[in-house]
């Protein structure tokens, strides 16, 4: 009776095989190495690109030791860490030669220094967390009442400009909070202006008002409009957050949209974490304004946005502009710091072709007029840049003035930093120094073996062969769970690592539950072969009940929680899943392997049980 | 080897009042806490910065504070695991942003000491906090319903109810412990609950399996004779799996360093309590709830029941 056939012990030992193969690269340690990949579009990281590379690298006296290239890059390995310096900086000055225009990213990066027919089969080592490898963690929350405000605000040109255009007469357009009102005299025109902006401008729900005084036509973005409006917005926020990641030169960035209106980034092993947040905490938008010069000589806040103005004396003048949006940020292509045609210091602005268009009909109509280009920076606006239009211009201008070349080089960052569809706010941040993901890992690794110790040493004493058989089971366990996780790639975090130890410590239950069960029935007078079938089923129920109210309050954390709690809920699932499969089934394998084929079994050896 | 040679059914049930009356006492103390104190909440759920920092030698936290403090930071400071680490905690300012309050610490304090070296920032912003307190709460309801449902299903309600009164107010006797010593309340102290909220109902589940078995087996005997077997069948194992797992919570408390303490000090009392109420709370509570044999019975026949079956309220 306590007989498996033949299939389901070769079941097993293949499952044991498969997670040994799959635990394996994680003994292997990691060796550092180099990363490269595309900074842009435009450029590729292809064979030509190592060709280029290796001899340099060679000649420099850093030699890679291994290579890997695939679609997200190439990725070199290196001896050791000073090489690997030695490698990233002369990879940076042979593909970056102009540091302001990255087209590659190089990063430090470790790869798993397992042999590669494992990295072939996808055996990687377990992806760890930021907890664990150090880094930094960012939330971020995009504003988009801010968003929706801007847009609407940029519809309220076009009505301006549309009605002008169609010769309608109206006593004024603006935005009230989330909805635009344009007033009109006679019904007649407001009925004509209605038809021409529902055409124009499809996005908008109209609906006519009157309060008392004007006949209004209240427009109202309609709910699918907002929320096309909100989706692009968080794009256009992570297509710039991409870039300016980039810049940072991190190996597996993360850059992900979470709910509705919130980004995640996530920069492992990054060690400079103050320049991170500089770079990514500029939570900034721009946008080109027509100066007021009519308010700026009489001073007048009528009708008129004032932003401030630093000198280059250092001290700060008020722009009044109008309301009306011109350019925002998402229409800017690029901003580089250049020289004109007579060699003084400019910044070279691009603008996409909406913007471009725009541009050139405001430029057409304002000649000898101020500009200003507002930088948002956490809801406050500042005046970068007030210069007069020179000439018509489309999409390409250029800013000059009296600028250093240090001043170019700060007014390009701040429009390209500017580039942003909404403003954005981080809301939650994780920063952990890479000393301190060593000690973590190495603290969370110290408990769980010394517990495992423990409990082997107890089980092995308490139950004599039966114990050993459950310690052998359990480290089975421990070996399903390492592989799981080393196979999903799923991040392990040092609550993770907490859970493991805990898992281990209840998948421990199942075992003691059969192995008491089995002592009953041999005091109960059972044969040892009937006692040892007797034990398994009986307890089999009541191992199931337990793991499923576990496993019930598993899967609450793992939908209800975040960040670290997560990465405990992960493991906490896994281990009750294989906990199960390794405490019943693989146990009972090796019990019957042991007295399942004996003709007669005359004692257990399950410790004592010959007290009555 | 066996430490438990018991021969003789022990009757737990006629001490099952007294169990209850620890039990309600300790229960209303723990609420008292929670009421007086409440809970020391870490940042996450408050919103705030949190900033560890090491120093090459052992730190002065009260000179660290005062420089601080100077600089217009309100800050709460204090050794973490070592003498060399200070962790620093500080509420959320309006118009200050993570970024610009950890710079500021870093700045200060290596101005007084180069060797400062900030290991870890985290920032929750004020609404996030909120959010995950409420996802905590969430969480906690949907592990309670899971749990009365499943055993609902495989069982009978009241032992449901039963164990889930018995292993909340496991819950609140560890959130009560941590509002008496103001131990930190963190993420990871909330899954350390969750989860032994699900592992000591487990407990009360080999319990309630055993009285079902009982039940059938043994259809003499009175509904505490019953329980009073089960527990008795079930007491080694009891002692040895919650043995096992307080094995590697402990070395959890030895060897996990500070970030692990609290996770691991909730579990070790959830665990104690956990053996406590899952058998000598929960028991008596099914016992009171009117458990009856009839309800588990095969065949349901009424005039099974005999005479001795008098102790169903």
């Amino acid at each position: 009776m306590n007989r498996y056939p033949v299939w389901k012990y070769a079941l097993i030992a293949l499952c044991i095989l498969v997670a040994f193969v799959y635990t394996v690269p994680n003994f292997f340690g990691e060796s550092p190495a180099v990363q490269v990949s595309a900074g842009r579009a435009t450029v590729k990281v292809d064979a030509a690109l190592v060709s280029r590379l290796e001899p340099a690298l060679k000649a420099a006296g850093a030699p890679p030791t291994g290579m890997i290239l695939d679609a997200s890059g190439v990725r070199l390995r290196f001896s050791d860490a000073d090489v690997q310096l030695k490698a990233r900086d002369v990879a940076e000055k042979l593909l970056n030669p102009d540091p302001q225009e990255k087209s590659y990213v190089v990063a430090l990066n470790l790869l798993s220094a397992s042999p590669p027919w494992l990295t072939a089969i996808n055996a990687l080592p377990m992806y760890l967390g930021l907890d664990l490898r150090g880094g930094v963690h960012f939330l971020l929350q995009v504003d988009m009442q801010a968003a929706l405000t801007k847009r609407l605000d940029a519809y309220a040109g076009e009505v301006r400009g549309l009605l002008r255009e169609k010769n309608i007469r109206h006593a004024g357009v603006a935005r009230d909070g989330q909805t635009l009102r344009v007033r009109f005299r006679e019904a007649e025109t407001r009925a004509k202006a209605r038809a021409e902006i529902g055409t124009r401008l499809p996005d908008l729900v109209l609906t006519e008002r009157d309060d008392g005084q004007d006949l209004l036509l209240v427009g109202a973005m309609r709910p699918e409009a907002q929320k096309k409006e909100q989706e692009q917005a968080i794009q256009q926020n992570i297509v710039t957050l991409n870039r300016r990641v980039n810049q940072l030169g991190v190996a597996e960035p993360v850059i992900q949209q979470q709910g509705a209106d919130r980004i995640v980034v996530q920069l492992p092993g990054v060690q400079d974490t103050t320049r991170a947040k500089e770079i990514l905490g500029r939570t900034a938008t721009l946008e080109v304004r027509m100066v007021d010069e009519e308010a700026m000589r009489s001073g007048s806040t009528f009708n008129v946005d004032v932003f401030p103005e630093r000198k280059r004396d250092g001290s700060i003048s008020n722009v009044p502009t109008r309301k009306q949006v011109v350019v925002t940020g998402d229409q800017f292509v690029g901003a580089q710091a250049t020289f004109d045609q007579d060699q003084r210091p400019a910044v070279a602005v691009e603008l996409n072709e909406a913007g471009g268009r725009i541009m050139r009909q405001m430029t057409r109509e304002n000649l000898k007029k101020l500009m200003a280009i507002i930088l948002f920076e956490k809801g406050k606006g500042e005046a970068v840049s007030v210069a007069t239009i020179q000439g018509e211009f489309g999409s390409r201008f250029q800013i000059t003035g009296m600028f250093t070349p240090t001043e170019t080089n700060d007014l390009a960052l701040l429009i390209r930093a500017g580039s942003l569809a909404a403003p954005m706010e981080i809301i939650e941040e994780r920063t952990v120094g890479p000393s301190l993901g060593k000690e973590n890992i190495d603290k969370g690794f110290d408990a769980t073996q010394w517990g495992f110790i423990a409990i082997v040493v107890f089980m092995s004493a308490y139950y004599t062969l039966f114990g050993v058989v459950s310690s052998i089971a359990l480290g089975v366990n421990l070996l399903f769970l390492v592989a799981l996780l080393s196979l999903l790639q799923a991040t392990l975090t040092l609550p993770g690592i907490a859970a493991i130890a805990l898992t281990l410590g209840m998948a421990i239950d199942a075992n003691v539950l059969i192995n008491e069960r089995i002592r009953e029935e041999v005091r109960a007078g059972q044969s040892p072969q009937a006692a040892i079938s007797a034990g398994y089923e009986r307890a089999w129920g009541t191992i199931l009940d337990s793991n499923v109210t576990t496993l019930i309050a598993g899967l609450a954390l793992l939908i209800f929680g975040s960040g670290p709690v997560r990465g405990f809920a992960v493991v906490h699932c896994l281990g009750i899943l294989t906990s199960i499969l390794s405490s019943v089934i693989v146990s009972r394998a090796m019990v019957n392997l042991i007295y399942g084929h004996r003709r007669k079994v005359a004692k257990l050896a399950i410790g004592d049980t010959a007290w009555k | 080897m066996e430490f438990f040679k018991i021969r003789k059914t022990i009757p737990f049930m006629r001490y099952a009042l007294v169990f209850n009356v620890i039990s309600v006492l300790t229960f209303l103390a723990a609420v008292f806490f929670l009421a007086t104190k409440g809970l020391h909440f870490s940042i996450e759920f408050t919103g705030g910065t949190l900033v560890e920092v090491n120093f090459k030698q052992p730190a002065n936290v009260e000179r660290i504070r005062e420089t601080l403090e100077k600089a217009g930071l309100k800050v709460e400071a204090q050794n973490f695991g070592s003498s060399r680490d200070v962790l620093l905690r500080m509420p959320v300012e309006k118009g200050q942003s993570s970024s610009e309050t950890s710079e500021k610490v870093r700045a200060l304090l290596q101005a007084e000491d180069p060797s400062a070296e900030l290991r870890r920032v985290e920032f929750v912003g004020p609404q996030v906090g909120k959010e995950l307190a409420e996802y905590g709460a969430l969480a906690l309801l949907v592990t309670a319903t899971g749990i009365v449902l499943y055993l609902w299903l495989r069982f009978e309600w009241r032992f449901g109810l039963a164990a889930i009164i018995a292993n909340l107010h496991d819950v609140i006797i560890i959130l009560g412990c941590f509002a008496l010593f103001q131990w930190e309340f963190s993420l990871p102290v909330l899954a350390a609950v969750l989860a032994v909220l699900g592992y000591s109902v487990n407990e009360s589940v080999v319990v309630f399996d055993r009285v079902r078995e009982m039940l059938r087996k043994m259809r003499k005997a009175s509904i505490p004779e019953v329980i009073d077997a089960a527990i008795t069948g079930t007491i080694s194992r009891t002692i040895i799996t919650h043995g096992s797992t307080q094995v590697m919570v402990t070395t959890m408390l030895v060897f996990g360093g500070p970030a692990l303490h609290y996770f691991a000090l909730a579990l070790t009392i959830g665990i104690l309590f956990g053996i406590y109420s899952s058998v000598l709370v929960a028991s008596p509570l099914v016992m009171w709830l009117g458990v009856d044999r009839s309800q588990f019975l095969v065949r349901p026949k009424k005039s099974i029941r005999d005479e001795n079956d008098g102790a169903v309220v």
